[in-house]
């Protein structure tokens, strides 16, 4: 079996679900015959034809507002949005109706879609392509939001959004779209939502994270154990609802913690995870928990993106921080 | 210069100020029965909201829109659907949801501030009202293409106000319905106002009706004053929709006789002597005087009727009234299919704070 990639990942998961159920259908812009901006939606118009792969008229409100109406149909609509600076216009059918139709109708009716986007920074594009706004879904009750970083992770979260009976927010981080090829079996097997998942074990220092900063972290944790510093790894995967007991027993277990999130610092999803942490796993502390972050600043423009992004020197800067803190 | 497009907007009235009838009944409202019904259904109505703005000036409902002088558009829509359509309504509707199976108390409960009055019944595939004005048009538009998609013959209707049209969900709606041949009817009903905001300082647009031609579908104009009309220009828009495919906008007018909601006064923006002058088209007196002079219809049927809403009403009241209070763990308990394990504990406390409280 071949290697594949993040985006690829994504394809076959969606290939598989749409075999298997043929209430998935897909809709967004340019996701039919040019197969998606970044080719998610490759070959399935040819396969599952117009009817199911839906080229939209370009209106982003449009794209939620229908995927909202085909859902209370039984329908499972897969909905892309080109990047995620162009989720906006759709956040008020998001918000005011995808996560409350079930809440307001006692669960008469209910939203299950799957609002796919790219998100992140690192690759180039012009404004308003690198945009990390996890935090602004994550506030939301009645939402999921659910981030893949590897394409094993991006098969079998996206299967188990989709077949969430609930709306899911999947942020791909395009930054990793095609960083790394993996074995991913099309075994229809999805990941558990809603859990974090240990990427790496260790006993010094926990790094949480999510999303394309699960490259540095991990590269970090690659040069803290030649160090002899043994940090463990965590992926949150599932940043809404968050498992916070997982990074709790972590915590537990290593005192330390450094959170790293490519989004702006202030109200971050790194901010909740840090104030949980303080107001349940105080005592375990050896050291104030830090955060590695984007800037509270604009996300800049391609010739300054890669200064934005939190790299690994800063990660291991932190973990000097919480080692050394007496 | 060539010229590359034209349009006309039709408008459509069967039974004019004076109720005469404009040419035969049209085949969708020829039933004399239904003539009838479409009467008691509008005289209800009426003894509904003046009874729902009773409730709410004594403290017993929460801000309730009144739907007073609009009767024939929610009535007459309500009756040209069918069962098996599927409705999308915005918050002010009493007339449609009643014939869509929904109780009355279930309207109460709803502005009265409890949930379980979007519960509608369990089989019901209807939305609940939308509140963010303008956003449900497209909601119509998805259910439309799912139908579509299945190959259904049924259609789907959606409503908003004359201000909802001024919203880019709206265009959108019209726009995807046009471009992807969808079984859907909009249906505006233009009550003159948005709050304060007169349809005039809406949109130089000449009509709304008209906003359907760059979305590639018909829109026309009918008098939401006349029953009858309504009644059988949205059933031949239904039809349309159900069997070719093709969506309409329908812009029905009538006039707001009422303030916005019961935490509004619209003496503070409303020209003196409007409403009086429009009052005079009102659309109850106009049926009844046009049933009376087919002699379907008098002074003790009236009486009779009048009584009868009444009776009903206070029913509805009662059970209104006496429907026991959401446990507090509900506002949880249909946030997801299952609630996250995460949340149980807000949820516990939750519980715990009624007990204290209340304990
Ligand atoms: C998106 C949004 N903006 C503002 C409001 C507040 N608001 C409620 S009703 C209303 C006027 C709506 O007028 P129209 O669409 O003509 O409907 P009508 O109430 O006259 O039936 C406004 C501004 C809202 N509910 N939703
Ligand atoms: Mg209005």
């Amino acid at each position: 079996m071949a290697d594949i990639t993040l985006v690829e990942a994504i394809t076959q998961a969606l290939a598989y679900e749409m075999r298997k159920d043929k209430d998935v259908v897909i809709l967004g812009e340019d996701v039919g015959k040019d197969g998606g901006v970044f080719r998610a939606t490759l070959g399935l118009l040819n396969e599952f034809g117009p009817e199911r792969v839906r080229d939209t008229p370009l209106a982003e409100s449009m794209i939620a507002g229908l995927a909202i109406g085909m859902a209370a149909q039984g329908l499972k609509p897969v909905a892309e949005f080109q990047f995620m600076g162009f989720i906006y216009p759709a956040y008020d059918q998001i918000v005011n109706h995808a996560a409350r139709i079930r809440n307001r109708t006692r669960g008469r009716l209910s939203c299950p879609v799957v609002f796919r986007t790219p998100y992140g920074a690192g690759i180039h594009a012009p404004e308003h392509h690198s945009e990390s706004t996890e935090a602004i879904f994550a506030h939301i009750p009645g939402l999921r939001v659910v981030v893949p970083s590897s394409p094993a992770r991006a098969y079998g979260l996206l299967l188990a959004s989709i077949r969430d009976p609930d709306p899911v927010i999947f942020l791909e981080p395009s930054r990793l779209y095609r960083w790394a090829k993996q074995e991913v079996p099309d075994d229809g097997k999805a990941l558990p939502l809603d859990v974090c998942f240990t990427l790496r074990v260790g006993t010094d220092v926990t790094l949480v994270t999510w999303g394309a900063m699960v490259k540095e972290t991990l590269a970090a944790a690659d040069t803290l154990a030649k160090q002899g510093i043994s940090a463990e790894v965590i992926d949150v995967a599932t940043i809404k609802p968050l498992d916070i007991e997982t990074i709790l027993a972590s915590v537990e277990k290593t005192g330390r913690c450094v959170i790293i999130h490519e989004a702006a610092r202030s109200c971050g999803v790194g901010a909740d995870i840090s104030a949980q942490i303080a107001e349940r796993g105080l005592m375990f502390l050896q050291a104030p928990v830090q955060r590695v972050t984007g800037y509270d600043t604009i996300v800049p423009y391609a010739r300054l993106e890669k200064l934005y992004i939190p790299n690994e020197k800063q990660i291991l800067a932190a973990v000097t921080n919480v080692m050394e803190f007496a | 210069m060539n010229v590359v497009a034209k349009f006309e907007i039709p408008y459509y009235q069967c039974l004019d100020e004076s109720s005469i009838l404009h040419g035969n009944l049209p085949d969708s409202v020829k039933d004399t029965k239904q003539l009838v019904k479409l009467y008691r259904l509008m005289v209800l109505l009426r003894i509904f909201d003046t009874k729902a703005i009773a409730l709410q000036r004594t403290g017993k409902l929460g801000t309730y829109p009144s739907t007073r002088g609009q009767e024939a558009v929610f009535v007459g829509m309500g009756a040209a659907l069918a069962n098996d359509d599927v409705f999308v309504p915005y918050y002010r509707d009493v007339g449609t949801l009643i014939q869509r199976g929904v109780k009355l108390s279930d309207i109460l409960l709803y502005w009265g501030g409890d949930e379980r009055g979007n519960c509608y019944h369990k089989d019901s595939e209807d939305f609940p009202y939308s509140v963010p004005v303008g956003s449900q048009p497209l909601h119509g538009a998805g259910i439309a293409t799912a139908l579509k998609i299945r190959g259904e013959k049924r259609a789907v209707l959606v409503t908003c106000g004359d201000g909802a049209s001024s919203q880019g969900d709206f265009y959108e709606a019209l726009n995807v319905a046009g471009a992807w041949k969808l079984p859907i009817v909009f249906v505006v009903s233009n009550n003159q106002w948005a709050i304060s905001v007169p349809r005039s300082a809406q949109s130089a647009s000449q009509t709304i009706a008209q906003k359907a031609v760059a979305a590639g579908i018909e829109g026309e104009q009918v008098d939401g004053n006349d029953v009858i009309a309504v009644c059988d220009r949205v059933t031949l828009a239904l039809k349309k929709a159900r069997e070719k495919n093709e969506p309409v906008l329908l812009e029905i007018l009538s006039y707001r006789q009422s303030d916005h909601t019961t935490a509004d006064d619209a003496s503070r923006y409303e020209p003196q002597g409007i409403r009086e002058k429009e009052w005079l088209k009102e659309p109850i007196g106009r049926m009844r005087k046009y049933l009376e002079a087919a002699k379907l219809w008098d002074e003790e049927k009236e009486k009779a009727l009048q009584a009868e809403c009444s009776v009903d009403v206070e029913g509805v009241v009662k059970e209104y009234l006496n429907t026991p209070p959401q446990s507090p763990e509900s506002m949880f308990d249909s946030l997801y299919a299952k609630l996250p394990d995460i949340y149980l504990e807000q949820r516990e406390q939750l519980i715990q704070k009624e007990i204290v409280a209340h304990g």
